[in-house]
């Protein structure tokens, strides 16, 4: 079994963003990016795959400007096989993307898809199910378990009402909970190792594929601050607040 | 053209956000059509067919609808779409598994999240957690947008009377199995609807700990919530997160113990009317968006706020 893994390089979880004065979106100069945090959970899961003799390769892929290909050597790091990188600059939208992974997955032919459920940026949590729609493929989103089973998986989402196991045949796109796994740390040792792996470069112009976008952005903007609330010194006091001032108890 | 809403439900009866995104959908275009799919679903049809908002309701029942697979709702809503200019739903778990597959059939790029419609083309939506708001305008034809349900009041339930026309079913996609869904039954309100919130951080340090929340939720007639940390620590189960990959809750009071407020979590309770912290360190982000902040040990606090509300019935009889 050959697994897919797709990595998109995104601001740190632990930065703050800034608006850009002029409106047009976030500061990413000199901000620290990095992984999509469920997208490591997705190559954690791959590689562990692998490490249990059910899968033969793990191949990571970004698609991104030329900085996103860090995030491919980052998941080598960890024990991915080899990378691609498609190269595209500007706006990408899911839609874009996962039209660009439906090129990779017929290059490529891997039984399984592994992604993050949702990148953290933009919040949209779509592109697995899109590509899974382009490819007519089942679809497991916001996976918490995986059991390989032969040709089949079977898969326990995390749903709104609690949880739900589903059974995919294989191949079938799997979108990644963080509760997934614990993913590992880069060993320095693998680090280096990771430096000697290829990734093949790929532009996206090459793949036939209309990446423009569909959607306007016309404004980024903070959203409206809270007024600055008050310390209580004691719990009498919260609750008489709560009760008299707030009025919601 | 009219507006198509997909409707979400458990085969009985309409579950809540349904009604939200009617409101949604209803203030994009006044012409609302609701589609409804599922297995021995018509009590839920019929309930649809009753918000006022909803003009004419489409219902097809068939046995591999009865789990609500994505692989099986997107076809029978992409045959209808030629009909319609925007297809909406909820952004929770449902809509957000769902609503991608339909909008990639249609070649249309979805709009994700919204919390407010400003022109039937323009929508507002947070990104970054919710620390940047976007305004959006799409140049699809079709618009498959996806809303966030506590950015919309719910709709009138009674006083429609739509008609309801049956529809032909798509085949089965035999790929996806549907096993068992392990649903946390509760007589405390849904988290996703309830006027006050009470939520756990890894500050209660163990499960049995959230019996002092548990407490206090059901005196107060609150659900029960949890930071991200609180879940992944076993303390309780997912379906209690609230935050940016959780739910996103609007109560009137949200009251967060022992949680230090990670941008993460923020994001999916700022926007609650009045924010109560308890936590016993001063410097906790959370303090930055609460409305009374206490630094205390919880586990102190928490057994006298319980105290202090009993005293407060007491006045109250």
């Amino acid at each position: 079994m050959k697994i897919l893994v797709a990595v998109k390089r995104v601001i740190d979880y632990n930065v703050q963003i800034r608006v850009k004065e002029d409106g047009t979106g976030v500061v990413t100069d000199n901000v620290k990016m990095s992984t999509n945090p469920p997208d490591d959970n997705a190559i954690e899961e791959a590689v562990k795959i692998k490490e249990a003799g059910k899968a033969t390769e793990v191949v990571a892929v970004t698609v991104g400007e030329e900085k996103a290909q860090e995030t491919v050597r980052k998941a080598l790091a960890v024990g991915a096989d080899r990378g691609i990188h498609v190269k595209v600059d500007g706006i990408l939208e899911p839609l874009a993307v996962s039209k660009i992974l439906q090129k990779i997955v017929d290059k490529e032919k891997p039984d399984l898809v592994f992604m993050g459920k949702q990148a953290i940026d933009d919040d949209c949590n779509q592109t697995g199910q899109m590509l899974s729609a382009l490819l007519n493929w089942p679809q497991a989103t916001f996976a918490s378990k995986i059991d390989v089973k032969d040709n089949k998986l079977e898969v326990t989402r995390e749903i709104d009402e609690g949880l739900e196991t589903i059974e995919i045949n294989v191949p079938a796109i799997v979108t990644c909970d963080l509760r997934l796994n614990e993913p590992r740390y880069a060993s320095l040792p693998n680090i280096m190792k990771a430096k000697k792996k290829p990734i093949e470069e790929i532009a996206a112009s090459d793949l036939g594929v209309d990446v423009s976008p569909r959607l306007d952005q016309l404004k980024v903007e903070e959203p409206p601050k809270r007024k600055a609330g008050i310390k209580v010194a004691n719990v009498a006091e919260l609750v008489q607040k709560l009760k008299n001032e707030a009025k919601v108890i | 053209m009219a507006v198509l809403l997909i409707a979400e439900h458990n085969n009985k009866e309409l579950r809540p956000f349904t009604l939200n995104a009617a409101t949604a959908a209803s203030q994009i275009d006044s012409d609302v059509h609701a589609v409804i799919i599922g297995q021995n679903s018509a009590d839920a049809a019929k309930q649809l067919s009753e918000l006022p908002v909803v003009k004419k309701v489409l219902s097809v029942e068939a046995a591999h609808y009865e789990n609500f697979t994505a692989e099986n709702f997107a076809p029978v809503i992409v045959k209808l779409a030629e009909n319609y200019s925007h297809i909406v739903c909820s952004a929770n778990t449902f809509g957000k598994n769902l609503m991608p597959r339909i909008a990639a059939h249609l070649d249309t790029s979805q709009v994700s999240d919204i919390i407010k419609v400003i022109s039937p083309d323009t929508f507002l939506r947070p990104i970054y957690a919710g620390n940047a708001f976007a305004t959006i305008k799409s140049n699809d034809a079709k618009k498959c947008v996806t809303i966030r349900p506590t950015s919309f009041d719910p709709c009138e339930s009674t006083g429609g009377s739509a008609a309801i026309e049956k529809i032909d079913a798509s085949e089965e996609f035999s790929n996806t199995k549907f096993i068992k869904r392990e649903e946390i039954k509760s007589d405390r309100p849904e988290l996703g609807t309830a006027r006050i919130v009470v939520s756990g951080g890894r500050g209660m340090q163990s499960g049995d700990n959230f019996k002092l929340i548990t407490e206090i939720a059901d005196k107060l007639g609150a659900a029960i919530g949890a930071s991200r940390a609180a879940v992944d620590a076993g303390y309780i189960s997912n379906d209690h997160q609230v935050g940016q990959t959780g739910k996103v809750v609007v109560p009137d009071l949200y009251i967060a113990v022992g949680i230090s407020g990670a941008i993460q979590h923020l994001a999916g309770m700022k926007e609650s009317k009045v924010i109560v912290a308890i936590n016993k360190d001063g410097e906790a982000p959370i303090f930055s968006v609460a409305d009374y902040g206490l630094e205390a040990d919880l586990f102190e606090a928490l057994p006298q706020f319980m105290e202090e509300l009993n005293k407060l019935n007491t006045i109250q009889k």
